[in-house]
């Protein structure tokens, strides 16, 4: 088992970069592109939720901010979109006839780069700070998550003049290099990109859980309180994790807005960062490989649902959700890892049971 | 510091939750290499003693130093790292770290998030950590994670952690709780074998353990020092008896 927990990274990776491209046609190729971009933004979860223990119900924001910074650049770098004074067609719309401020510095295809990380990192740094210091845990911290996200979601939404409000930003028409991001080319090299940056996040996710620093996101995860008296501070420890998966999400949310080829403040959506939490908990959180699975399987059975049976999806959602919180705490992976499918043929009298304390016998015992 | 100095002071503590009084006017003085044990009935305030020394709560009224400097508004992870280190009175542990890495995060002799990230325990302090888990009889489970042993294990690795902490003084609250009478007796001999080099305040309900401490005796009542000496003058005291067993029937 333990050798089969050490391949399975390796196993994922092989598959990703040499067999589905072989295998699926463009448009299911597009398909995973998309499901390991939001597998960035699972790992950046699993980080915050299954070893610190900081349930966010906001990474939406950081998602988002990363789609809206690459849509940024495509939208100003492209002629074809481009109205009468050489800004996007859309301000026109409103009448806005300069480019607002803060879109001026994303003609830069450095600052993009950097951006689509960096303002994540730092919206989450700040935010995690204020309210890591002031204590605020638990329940309450998801609660504050989720109003962060509603505040950010009603801002793009309402900002027509700054972001084209609730009809975001399409990126599918813009160019890169000269060619239509959203033609089939492009969207391999997408593809690409991602089955590359997604094994870079698994280790720098890695690199934060292992050793002692790993300890010590546990340690605050299973007794805060104790941890202080240790005399650690645990508010640093958290702000720098959040920040990190503030960081990840933006790299998944931007690309997964090049492959989905629009960012809208539908991202910001409360179910959809919902969503992300619960294919964390499908894979099986507190473990990296975990995310990744979730992310992937939920997604990719939300595609076939959604095919055969639109409406049913959120119910085939829930109904997943509910039989892995009640039947597989582990998620997933944790259910395999823990020898899962010994005892499920164990269960069907096909192996044996697994070896297990005695039960006591309550009859046996003394009666005063 | 000159001997006649308390390095723990406790000047005229109230602690008020809401209009009840924790603590009235609690004075204490701890020195230097001191044993202290304090008993007393049920809400006589003694785990909000510690809560106050610890910097988990902050005293209505009065001030609290430790060697001179005031602990008022200090945090708890600072209070920690100035020396004094607490056990809770149920054994608290990271239950998914195995006792060794417990014991590991406890002795690390830096406690900043970026020293933890960069490199490993030093060497004296891992030794220091096997010294402690071979001490407490811990070592066969050092691979263990904490939340599968047993309540003793517990206790004992909480006492364990503290100590690796390396702190000046120790605040035990309750270290026997829930544990057999020979394990009562090992810890009995651990509490007492750290004398010397550390200062230790031992809360307890278990008069035997109290008893084989030997440590003087404080007793608190209704927030306040009731009486302090030697266990039989204690519990001699017609006052003690009174609290304990209710005043004698007329």
């Amino acid at each position: 088992m333990k050798l089969f927990q050490r391949l399975v990274p390796w196993i994922l990776l092989a598959v990703a970069l040499f067999i589905l491209p072989a295998a699926l046609d463009d448009f299911r190729l597009n398909l995973f592109g998309r499901y390991f971009a939001l597998a960035i933004t699972a790992l950046a979860i699993d980080l915050i939720w299954g070893y610190t223990g900081l349930l966010s119900l906001g990474q939406g924001i950081f998602f988002s901010l990363g789609g809206y910074a690459v849509a940024m650049y495509l939208m100003l770098n492209t002629k074809s979109l481009a109205g009468g004074n050489g800004i996007p067609k859309f301000f026109e719309n409103y009448g806005v006839a300069e480019l607002p401020f803060f879109w001026k510095p994303f003609w830069s295809p450095a600052f993009t780069l950097i951006a689509i990380w960096v303002i994540p990192a730092v919206v989450a740094g700040v935010v995690g700070w204020l309210i890591f210091r002031n204590r605020i845990k638990g329940v309450y911290f998801s609660i504050i998550t989720q109003a962060a996200l509603m505040v950010f979601f009603h801002f793009f939404n309402g900002q027509q003049k700054l972001f084209d409000g609730t009809n975001g930003l399409k990126t599918s028409t813009s160019e890169l290099f000269g060619q239509l991001v959203g033609s089939p080319d492009m969207q391999v090299w997408f593809y690409r990109l991602t089955v590359i940056l997604l094994p870079l996040a698994f280790l720098i996710c890695r690199y934060f859980t292992s050793g002692r620093f790993g300890d010590a996101l546990i340690a605050i995860r299973d007794d805060e309180t104790r941890f202080r008296f240790a005399g650690f501070n645990p508010v640093p420890f958290k702000t720098i994790v959040f920040l990190v998966a503030g960081a990840l999400c933006g790299i998944s949310g931007a690309l997964y807005t090049v492959q989905s080829g629009i960012v809208s403040p539908q991202y910001m959506s409360i179910s959809f960062s919902i969503e992300m939490v619960i294919w964390v908990a499908v894979g099986g959180r507190g473990t990296l490989v975990g995310p990744i699975i979730g992310a992937t399987v939920v997604n990719y059975l939300r595609s076939l649902v959604s095919e055969a049976l639109p409406e049913a999806w959120l119910f085939v959602q829930g109904a997943l959700f509910i039989f892995v919180v009640v039947l597989m705490p582990d998620g997933i992976y944790g259910w395999v890892a823990n020898g899962g499918f010994r005892s499920l043929l164990a269960a069907f009298g096909i192996a044996k049971k697994a070896k297990t304390y005695p039960r006591i016998d309550e009859e046996a015992l003394p009666v005063d | 510091m000159s001997m006649s100095e308390p390095l723990l002071e406790l000047n005229d503590v109230s602690v008020s939750f809401d209009g009840f009084y924790a603590l009235t006017d609690l004075s204490l003085k701890l020195y230097k290499g001191e044993l202290k044990s304090i008993i007393g009935p049920n809400g006589a305030g003694k785990t909000t003693f510690l809560d106050v020394i610890t910097g988990k709560v902050r005293p209505t009224k009065g001030s609290v130093t430790f060697k001179g400097q005031s602990l008022l508004g200090v945090s708890e992870q600072k209070i920690s790292r100035q020396g004094i280190g607490r056990k809770f009175q149920t054994p608290r542990v990271f239950e998914n770290l195995t006792v060794l890495r417990n014991l590991e995060l406890a002795a690390s002799p830096l406690k900043n998030a970026f020293s933890l990230l960069g490199s490993g325990l030093p060497k004296a302090a891992k030794d220091e950590v096997h010294r402690i888990m071979n001490y407490v009889g811990l070592a066969p489970f050092a691979t263990v994670k904490a939340g599968s042993l047993s309540h003793g294990q517990k206790q004992w690795l909480a006492i364990a952690c503290l100590v690796a902490q390396a702190p000046e003084v120790l605040l035990l609250d309750e270290p026997v709780a829930g544990l057999t009478d020979e394990e009562t007796l090992r810890t009995a001999e651990l509490i007492k074998s750290l004398a010397g080099d550390h200062t230790v305040v031992v809360i307890e309900h278990d008069m035997e353990f109290i008893r084989d401490l030997d440590f003087d005796v404080t007793v608190l009542h209704q927030g306040q020092v009731l009486t302090e000496g030697p266990l039989d003058q204690v519990k001699a005291d017609p006052r003690v008896i009174e609290v304990y067993l209710g005043p004698p029937e007329q």
